[in-house]
C-alpha cells in the first residue's frame, strides 16, 4: 500500500514569466486513487503534462516507478488528456492497435486485448467502425480502453468523466476501482468534488499553480471541520446546555459547540428538553466547502 | 527510441499509401501514359490508312524539258498543252493540281501551282515527288546515275555532339536530352511537393484533433517527428519509383512505334543522384512543413503558409527551365544549382541534361545537406514547443525567442 509509484518534488513551471506550477511535490501509492483537484486554470494540466514528460519541468524532481523518465516509464503510464482526440479515418480496433504499439504492445496481444475490452464496454460490434462515425460518448469510452489497454501501472485520468451519460460514468468507474483493487495507481485530475469524495483516498488541491491541501481525504476533513452539529427536530430551545451559537441552514440547524461540550451532552440536553429529534451528527463539511474555502482564503 | 520511430514510421507509410489522394495521384501517371499510347496508337491508324492514294498532279511545260519521269512515288504526272486544259481538268477533279512551269523556268521565274484545296502546307511527300520529278528530267542526261541521287538528297546529316575532351558525349539524340530532363524534374517536383504536402497535413491535423497530446504521451516530440518524416518520405519514394519505372516502360514499349523513345533511358547514376536531391529536397521542405504544421491551428492554415515555401522554390527552376537545359554554366543557373531551395530541381534537370559537373554536384549536395540539418534542428525546436499550443498563432519574433530558450 505504501510504495510509492510517482514521486514529484518541487516541481515548478513558468511560461512567459508567468508561473503556473509553483513548487508542488507529492507522491503517489500503490493501489490508490489519488485525486488531483483545483478550479480552471489552476495547473492541473500542467502539472500532469510534466509527469507525462510532454513538459519539462524549469525546476524539481519526478521519478516514475524508482526511476527518472524513460522510454519503460512511458510504457507503463496511460494517459487520458483532457483534451480528448483521436484519427477520424482510423477504425476504432487500427486505432486501439496503434497506440497500443506505441507503448510496445506487438500487434497480436494489442488485437486480442482490445476485442476483450470492446466487449466489456459493450462495443464490440463497432470495432470495425470509423472513428468519425461513433457518437462522442462512444469515442470517449475508446479513448478510454485506449489509456488502459496496456495494463498500465499508473492512469492519469483528466476529467475522465466529462460528458458522459450516468451509465458509462459508472462502467468507467467501476473499471478504475477494479484497477485500483489490482494494486495500480490513479490520478484522477477534476473539478467535480463528489467525483473526488466518492472515490479518492487522498487528494491534493492547487490553486494558481500552488499546493494548498495534501493528504488524506478524511485527515483534511477532520482538520477542516467546525466543531459543530447538525439537527433536524420540531423545535430548538432557547438555550441549549454547552451550544455557543445557533445557525440556521436549509430545512436543518447548526449548533456550534462550547470548548468544552461535546456532541454526546448537547444530545442528550436536548433529549431532555423532549425535543424530538430526526436527524443529529457530526457536521462533516463537504470537500466543496473545504474547497471554496480555501480558494476565498487564498485571495 | 528507434523502435518506437519505427512503429510511427510504418503507420504512417501505410495510412499514407492506403488515402485516396495518395493512390490518385500515384497511378495518375502510369494512367496517363496508356492514355497517351491509346490515342497516338488510334490517330497513328485513323491518320494512316495502309496504302496511299494516287494523287495525279497535271503540268503545263512551257520549256518543253520535262516530257518523262511521270511516275514518282505514288505521284502520276499529266501534261496539259494548255492552261485551260489543265484547269478544266483540275475542275472536273481528274487531276488534284496543276503546276505551271514558265518559259523562262531556266532562268529563275518559280513553277506557280493550282489547286482547288485550302491547305496550310504542301505534304512533305508531294512536294519531294515533283522535286524528283523535275531533278530527273533537268539531269538524268547530263550527269550520272549517283550524282542524280545524291541531287535528290544532299543533306541528311547523323549528328555526334562531342564533350570538351573530343569524346562522344552521353544523351546524343537531342529531342530525348530536352524530353528526359523534363519528365525527370516534373514526376521529382510533384512527388517532393506532395509527400511534404502530406507531413505537413498530417501534422497539422494531429494538432487540429487533438491526438498529439496521447501521442507525446507514448513518445517523444523527435520520435514522432522523425517517424514522421522518414514514413512519408518512404511512400514518396515509392510513388517515384512507380512514376518512373511506368515511364521506363513506356519508353519500351513505345519504342517500338516511335524510334526516338529507344533514346529516353535514365543512366543509373543520373537516377541515382536524382534520389539522393529527393531525399535531400524532401527533408528539407519536409522538415519545414513538420514545423509549420505544429504551428498552425488548422491544416488549411498550414497550406497557406507552406505555399509561400513551395512557390518559389518550385516556380523559379521552372520558369528557369530553358535558360537552365540550353545555357546550364550561366551564373543564374548557377545560382539556382547551389541555393537549397531551388537546388533539388535545378540539379535534377541539370543532372538529367548532362551538364552538372562533378564539383557543382559536390558543393550542392554539400549546402543542401547543411541546410536540412541545420532546420531539422531548429524544426524540432519549433515543433516541440508548439505542438501543445493551441490559441493565438505566434508572431515570427515569439518563434525566433522560443528557438533560443527551448
Amino acid at each position: 500500500m505504501d510504495i510509492s509509484n510517482l514521486e514529484v518534488q518541487n516541481i515548478s513551471k513558468s511560461f512567459n514569466a508567468h508561473k503556473v506550477v509553483d513548487d508542488v511535490s507529492f507522491s503517489l501509492n500503490s493501489g490508490e486513487i489519488f485525486g488531483m483537484v483545483g478550479p480552471n486554470g489552476a495547473g492541473k494540466t500542467t502539472t500532469i503534462r510534466m509527469i507525462m514528460d510532454i513538459l519539462k519541468p524549469d525546476s524539481g524532481d519526478i521519478t516514475v516507478l524508482g526511476q527518472r523518465f524513460n522510454d519503460e516509464a512511458k510504457d507503463k503510464i496511460g494517459y487520458l488528456p483532457e483534451e480528448r482526440g483521436m484519427y477520424k479515418k482510423l477504425t476504432v480496433i487500427e486505432s486501439l492497435i496503434y497506440m497500443a504499439a506505441l507503448k510496445g504492445v506487438p500487434t497480436t496481444p494489442a488485437k486480442a486485448k482490445a476485442i476483450e475490452l470492446l466487449e466489456k464496454v459493450g462495443m464490440g460490434q463497432h470495432k470495425d467502425k470509423k472513428v468519425e462515425e461513433l457518437s462522442r460518448g462512444m469515442s470517449q469510452l475508446i479513448q478510454f480502453l485506449i489509456t488502459i489497454q496496456h495494463d498500465p501501472e499508473i492512469m492519469v485520468l483528466d476529467e475522465p468523466f466529462a460528458n458522459l451519460d450516468p451509465v458509462n460514468t459508472k462502467l468507467l468507474k467501476d473499471i478504475v476501482l477494479e484497477m485500483r483493487n489490482k494494486g495500480k495507481s490513479i490520478i484522477l485530475s477534476t473539478h467535480l468534488m463528489n467525483e473526488v469524495e466518492e472515490m479518492c483516498d487522498r487528494i491534493l488541491m492547487i490553486n494558481q499553480g500552488r499546493s494548498m491541501l495534501y493528504g488524506n481525504l478524511a485527515d483534511i476533513k477532520t482538520k477542516y471541520r467546525n466543531n459543530s452539529v447538525f439537527v433536524e427536530c420540531d423545535r430548538l430551545p432557547i438555550e441549549i446546555t454547552g451550544v455557543d451559537k445557533v445557525k440556521q441552514h436549509d430545512g436543518h440547524s447548526e449548533l456550534y459547540l462550547k470548548q468544552n461540550a461535546t456532541p454526546q451532552t448537547v444530545l442528550s440536553a436536548l433529549v431532555s428538553d423532549g425535543v424530538k429529534i430526526d436527524r443529529f451528527e457530526n457536521a462533516i463539511p463537504s470537500l466543496n466547502d473545504i474547497f471554496i474555502q480555501v480558494v476565498e482564503e487564498a485571495r | 527510441m528507434m523502435k518506437k520511430a519505427m512503429t510511427i514510421l510504418r503507420h504512417e507509410f501505410l495510412h499514407t499509401i492506403k488515402r485516396k489522394s495518395y493512390i490518385l495521384i500515384t497511378i495518375s501517371i502510369p494512367l496517363l501514359l496508356i492514355l497517351a499510347f491509346v490515342i497516338y496508337n488510334g490517330i497513328q491508324r485513323w491518320a494512316q490508312p495502309s496504302t496511299p492514294d494516287q494523287i495525279y498532279i497535271g503540268y503545263v511545260d512551257e520549256t518543253d524539258i520535262f516530257d518523262d519521269y511521270h511516275s514518282q512515288d505514288n505521284v502520276i504526272f499529266n501534261e496539259y498543252d494548255t492552261v485551260d486544259s489543265a484547269k478544266s481538268a483540275l475542275l472536273a477533279e481528274t487531276i488534284d493540281s496543276y503546276i505551271f512551269i514558265h518559259s523562262e523556268y531556266l532562268e529563275g521565274r518559280q513553277i506557280e501551282r493550282y489547286t482547288l484545296k485550302r491547305e496550310i502546307e504542301l505534304p512533305s511527300s508531294t512536294v519531294s515527288s515533283v522535286k524528283n520529278f523535275l531533278l530527273d528530267n533537268l539531269l538524268t542526261e547530263s550527269v550520272s546515275e549517283q550524282i542524280l541521287n545524291r541531287a535528290k538528297i544532299p543533306f541528311a546529316p547523323i549528328s555526334v555532339r562531342l564533350d570538351t575532351n573530343g569524346e562522344i558525349a552521353t544523351g546524343q539524340d537531342p529531342i530525348a536530352m530536352y524530353f528526359l530532363p523534363y519528365i525527370f524534374a516534373f514526376l521529382f517536383m510533384f512527388s517532393i511537393f506532395f509527400t511534404s504536402g502530406y507531413l505537413l497535413q498530417s501534422v497539422s491535423e494531429e494538432k487540429e484533433n487533438r491526438v498529439i497530446e496521447i501521442l507525446l504521451s507514448s513518445v517523444s516530440a523527435g520520435q514522432l517527428l522523425v517517424g514522421k518524416v522518414l514514413g512519408l518520405g518512404a511512400a514518396g519514394l515509392l510513388q517515384i519509383a512507380i512514376w518512373l519505372g511506368s515511364v521506363m516502360a513506356a519508353a519500351k514499349f513505345a519504342a517500338v512505334n516511335i524510334p526516338i523513345f529507344s533514346e529516353l533511358s535514365i543512366p543509373i547514376g543520373t537516377l541515382f543522384l536524382g534520389i539522393i536531391y529527393f531525399i535531400l529536397g524532401y527533408l528539407l521542405l519536409g522538415t519545414i512543413f513538420a514545423a509549420i504544421g505544429s504551428i498552425v491551428r488548422t491544416s488549411r492554415e498550414g497550406q497557406s503558409w507552406s505555399s509561400m515555401v513551395t512557390t518559389p522554390s518550385a516556380v523559379l527552376p521552372m520558369m528557369l527551365m530553358y535558360l537552365i537545359t540550353t545555357n546550364p554554366t550561366h551564373i543564374a543557373s548557377r545560382i539556382l544549382t547551389m541555393f537549397p531551395f531551388t537546388a533539388p530541381i535545378t540539379s535534377m534537370i541539370r543532372i538529367s541534361g548532362g551538364t552538372l559537373s562533378a564539383w557543382e554536384t559536390t558543393v550542392s549536395l554539400l549546402i543542401l545537406t547543411c541546410s536540412v540539418a541545420l532546420l531539422m534542428w531548429l524544426s524540432s525546436k519549433v515543433f516541440r514547443t508548439y505542438l501543445l499550443m493551441y490559441g493565438k498563432r505566434p508572431s515570427i519574433k515569439e518563434i525566433i525567442r522560443s528557438i533560443r530558450s527551448a
